[in-house]
């Protein structure tokens, strides 16, 4: 089996006596688009800019495209597009000369026409930087990563600050990647870019992984008992499912056979022609295994 | 592509980029140009006693100080100001992060600056022929004169870079860059001539510096006699190039300053 593209074990970094990352396992195969999910400083970035090259790590071992990150040599950086979580171009070139200059840094770039229609920029190809919006200006850095041809792509929070539908275009974006047979390593606070994007999804909190798996199973999601809800006038005969009342008269049980119980549920309902008020019936979204997991912090800006 | 082409080829976008800019590009242009006007409009009529019992014209002196001020302005003050909003912006840690060396991004700025330091000493000198009968160099002079202008440029360009280090953010860079610069320039004769009776200490402090010898060369390379050209000064702003070439390979950063 071949090499995995990235593989971290026990990564530290601490930032004076502040542990940041506090020894993680990541390991991210070819071919994979691979997403660490956390809340703002749960070491997200730390762990993205130590495998970039930017940062040095305090302990573990990692390598990158079968080399370690601390000490890249060129060969291995052309085969590496990164996106920042923030960085600048030149304000006064335009999109096409800003991508063409950074592909010139590149032994095998890829057409800058091509790059451009692949972040959707053609509209603005002769615009200069500084008259892009945001959203554009951050297509522009996924272009500016890509030029090169590279493997393997970093990610840092593409979609950070961005309205709903500019989000679903970088997604686009993402997605063209993925089917042009590129490594991923994405890192977001947002659960459902994630879950689209991503085929394993690791979950930091505290400079920790807390849970890591595909987005359907992470957690325990798929074995996660079903949660049922609802209301009965009068409860007579009821069977005794394990249910319990909530504040409001509302019952509420938790099962790992949810089938069985609404069978047994609805079965005494029909029999006594009441009727289960307010009925509700829900899996744990990867929202709620998350907000569990990460204590509650998702989402904080 | 070599790391020559690569640097190069940077040169072509960082002077693109540069002349979009209309604030930094008029200004590094038209100051050396509005300085020498100044300064002849209200002086230009006298005479300055450069050595004893030697008098040149206000107006002469003026064209070749001017052009060493816009070398410096072109090299010095430029490289420093624009590198820390390059720095602060988060171009340089994305150029980090690629294949390009370092040195072919930093080397493709100074070289841009040599060539547009070349530009404002042309620049300024056909101002002084046309309106102040300024004589220009040639010959032997010249080709000192071009050394000089080479060997400045680049020694005030990595002294530049060096000077980065120490400017947190882009806000600080003006006036950190002016703080040093400024009373050096006032210390080199550049905008108020020494004469016999400038003080001891003052000439003191003059010699430690590049500016002074830089300007020093520039005259004696723009004029000939009767100022004395010594290899010396050009030695002594290449070695204060090299110094600022150290420190800054030491002390420069790529990344944003938190």
């Amino acid at each position: 089996m071949a090499e995995p593209v990235i593989q971290v074990r026990g990564l530290r970094k601490s930032y004076g006596d502040v542990e940041a990352v506090r020894g993680i396992d990541v390991t991210v195969e070819r071919g994979e688009v691979f997403a660490l999910l956390g809340p703002n400083g749960a070491g997200k970035t730390t762990t993205v800019e130590i495998l970039e090259g930017y940062r040095q790590r305090t302990g573990g071992e990692a390598s990158v495209l079968e080399r370690d990150p601390a000490k890249l040599d060129r060969p291995t950086k052309a085969r590496i597009g990164i996106v920042l979580q923030s960085s600048g171009v030149d304000p006064f070139l335009t999109v096409r000369e800003t991508i063409d200059m950074y592909r010139g840094y590149y032994p095998h770039p890829r057409p800058v026409d091509e790059v451009i229609d692949v972040v959707g920029l053609s509209e603005k190809r002769d615009t200069r930087v500084n008259k892009l919006s945001g959203g554009q200006q951050r297509r522009l850095d996924v272009a500016i990563a890509l030029a090169g041809d590279p493997e393997l792509l970093f990610l840092d929070e593409p979609t950070t600050g961005f309205d709903p539908s500019a989000r679903r275009n970088a997604w686009q974006i993402v997605r063209n990647l993925i089917a042009l047979g590129k490594t991923v390593f994405l890192t977001t606070h947002y659960m459902d870019e994630a879950q689209y994007l991503a085929k394993r999804v690791a979950v930091i909190a505290q400079g920790l992984i807390v849970a890591e798996g595909p987005p359907a199973t992470i957690g325990g999601r798929d074995t996660a008992q079903t949660v049922i809800r609802f209301r009965v006038e009068d409860g007579e005969g009821l069977p005794s499912l394990g249910q319990v009342p909530l504040g409001d008269g509302t019952l509420e049980l938790r099962t790992e056979h949810p089938t069985k119980v609404l069978h047994e549920l609805t079965a005494w309902a029909l029999d006594r022609g009441a009727e289960l008020e307010g009925m509700e019936v829900y899996r744990p979204t990867l929202e709620d295994i998350y907000l569990e997991l990460t204590g509650g912090e998702a989402g904080a800006e | 592509m070599s790391d020559v082409a690569l640097a190069l080829r940077q040169v072509r976008y960082t002077n693109k980029a540069f002349w979009r800019n209309p604030g930094s590009a008029f200004f590094t242009f038209a100051f050396p140009l509005m300085f020498l006007v100044i300064f002849t409009s209200l002086l230009g009529s006298g005479t300055i006693e450069v050595a004893p019992g030697v008098f040149i014209k206000q107006s002469t002196y003026y064209v070749a100080a001017m052009s060493a001020f816009a070398v410096i302005t072109a090299s010095y003050t430029n490289i420093a100001i624009s590198v820390v909003f390059q720095r602060d912006a988060g171009i340089l840690k994305r150029t980090k992060g690629t294949p390009l060396p370092g040195w072919a991004y930093m080397g493709g700025r100074v070289l841009h600056v040599l060539i547009v330091a070349i530009l404002l000493v042309i620049i300024t000198s056909a101002f002084g022929v046309a309106f102040y009968g300024a004589d220009v160099p040639s010959g032997v002079l010249l080709l000192k004169f071009a050394a000089v202008v080479v060997v400045g440029a680049m020694s005030f360009a990595a002294l530049g870079l060096a000077t980065t280090s120490i400017v947190p953010n882009p806000d600080a860079a003006p006036p950190v860059v002016n703080a040093i610069i400024l009373p050096l320039l006032f210390l080199s004769g550049i905008f108020i001539p020494f004469g016999v009776d400038t003080p001891e200490w003052i000439r003191t402090v003059a010699r430690i510096f590049p500016v002074k010898h830089f300007a020093d060369a520039m005259r004696a390379g723009f004029y000939g006699a009767p100022f004395e050209f010594l290899w010396r000064d050009v030695l002594i702003v290449a070695i204060w190039g090299l110094a600022g070439l150290i420190l800054a390979a030491r002390f420069f950063t790529w990344e944003p300053r938190k």
